[in-house]
């Protein structure tokens, strides 16, 4: 049977990519951001996903203004690194595992949730990102990838509790199927900022650091916090945080905090990082 | 029945919500165009003519030609679209940043360097004298 083992939360800056692409980790400004991801290589070798289901939003790439799906789950074999303006990032293809994908699509929709189911998908940095700092520069990813996007640009995202809901029922599609399969699920995006207009550069380290303390003590009265919270308290685009109850949703109520990283600032955005494990 | 809106009260904020969207939909359309190599060559070589082919407000037009990235926003324009059109100019998300807030590229640069903007002040329009 395939399991969900454990959740990564990471935040998905355009610029921590770009830094990694055009050799500046060892700058002064980039250091102690990707000083906090040593550990988590580490526990990835160690934890060695089959698969990654991953939680992110797509920075209208594959969808513009003309279609936005609530969530979209990543059916087709493979996902390409899109050009975002700047030329597609030099990472490798994103490989799925296309019959755990079909499972959990029409698992999730007879569980009502009505996922859109995506055949054809570029990739941004919403997804290579985390997947950069969590394994670094190799050949290969070394796990095959499911990718969800969630809308979260247009308001409303959905809800936290409709996230965290959506991780259980992700969980009972994975748990349903049969191959021996070692799951990791990311919620990505995130921390505090806001990138737009006169209150742009807002950094809220406290909330943040609460919000990582109540995803471990506290996920369902975590999940139930309203959307004008997160726009209020951490800038208008840290409504992203809403994806990371999916993860927490999709793992046990009680949980291991296994690592931790905070950093200030990466471009406008605080970087968040947590690592979940299920207790066997 | 109209729905309350109780983000409306954040200060130098605009949330991009279904009505915003609905007005900004041709000038986000446009934007969007330049994130691929064919939208950015075209836009290059006749910037009018390319303007043209979307069916956007007089003011959304004078708003991209000034690149007068508030004003954008203010007329339905979203950050991850428009972003797209400082990317063809050259400036990256920080940069502009730097531009909408008022405050230049270099105090901005710094003020995140130290932190960031507090919350401490910013969380209501009432808190700001000129909102």
């Amino acid at each position: 049977m395939a399991r969900i083992t454990a959740g990564v939360g990471c935040s998905h800056v355009p610029a921590i990519g770009i830094a990694m692409d055009t050799g500046k980790t060892e700058e002064e400004y980039w250091k102690p951001v990707f000083a906090g991801f040593e550990k988590s290589r580490e526990w990835m070798a160690k934890a060695k996903p089959d698969v990654i289901f991953l939680v992110y939003n797509d920075h209208c790439t594959a969808f513009d203004s003309s279609i936005i799906p609530t969530f979209a789950l990543g059916c087709a074999p493979e996902f390409q690194p899109a050009d975002e303006g700047w030329g597609p990032r030099p990472v490798p293809v994103v490989k799925n595992h296309p019959v755990l994908a079909s499972h959990i699509a029409q698992s999730l929709i007879l569980d009502e949730f009505d996922i859109t189911i995506m055949n054809e998908m570029e990739v941004d940095h919403g997804l290579t990102v985390p997947l950069s700092v969590m394994y670094g520069q190799p050949e290969e990813w070394p796990a095959l990838v499911i990718p969800l996007a969630v809308n979260v640009v247009m308001y409303p995202a959905p809800t936290g509790n409709r996230c965290y809901q959506l991780g259980k029922a992700i969980r009972r599609a994975v748990e349903s199927f049969d191959e021996d399969l070692n799951v990791v699920i990311f919620g990505t995006g995130g921390m505090s900022h806001q990138l737009q207009y006169k209150r742009a550069g807002l950094i809220n380290p406290e909330w943040d650091q609460a919000f990582l303390d109540r995803l471990t003590s506290d996920p369902v009265g975590l999940s139930q916090m309203p959307h004008v919270e997160y726009l209020r308290e951490a800038g208008s685009e840290g409504v992203e945080m809403v994806m990371w109850h999916v993860m927490r949703g999709a793992l046990d109520d009680d949980v291991t905090e296994v690592h931790r990283h905070y950093h200030v600032p990466a471009s406008n955005t605080a970087v968040g990082h947590i690592i979940l494990e299920n207790k066997v | 029945m109209t729905m309350k809106k109780d983000y409306e009260d954040i200060p130098g904020t605009f949330v991009f919500d279904a009505d915003r969207a609905r007005v900004g939909y041709h000038l986000n359309q446009f934007c969007i165009s330049l994130g691929k190599a064919a939208g950015r060559d075209a836009f290059k070589a006749d910037p009018e003519g390319y303007l043209a082919r979307y069916p956007m407000s007089e003011e959304q037009k004078q708003a991209v030609r000034d690149r007068d990235w508030n004003r954008m926003l203010e007329l339905g324009g979203n950050i991850y679209y428009t972003s797209k059109l400082a990317a063809f100019d050259g400036i990256n998300f920080q940069n502009l940043a730097g531009l909408m807030t008022g405050m230049g590229v270099e105090p901005y640069r710094e003020m995140m360097l130290n932190g960031g903007r507090s919350i401490e002040g910013n969380r209501y329009k009432s808190e700001w004298e000129e909102e």
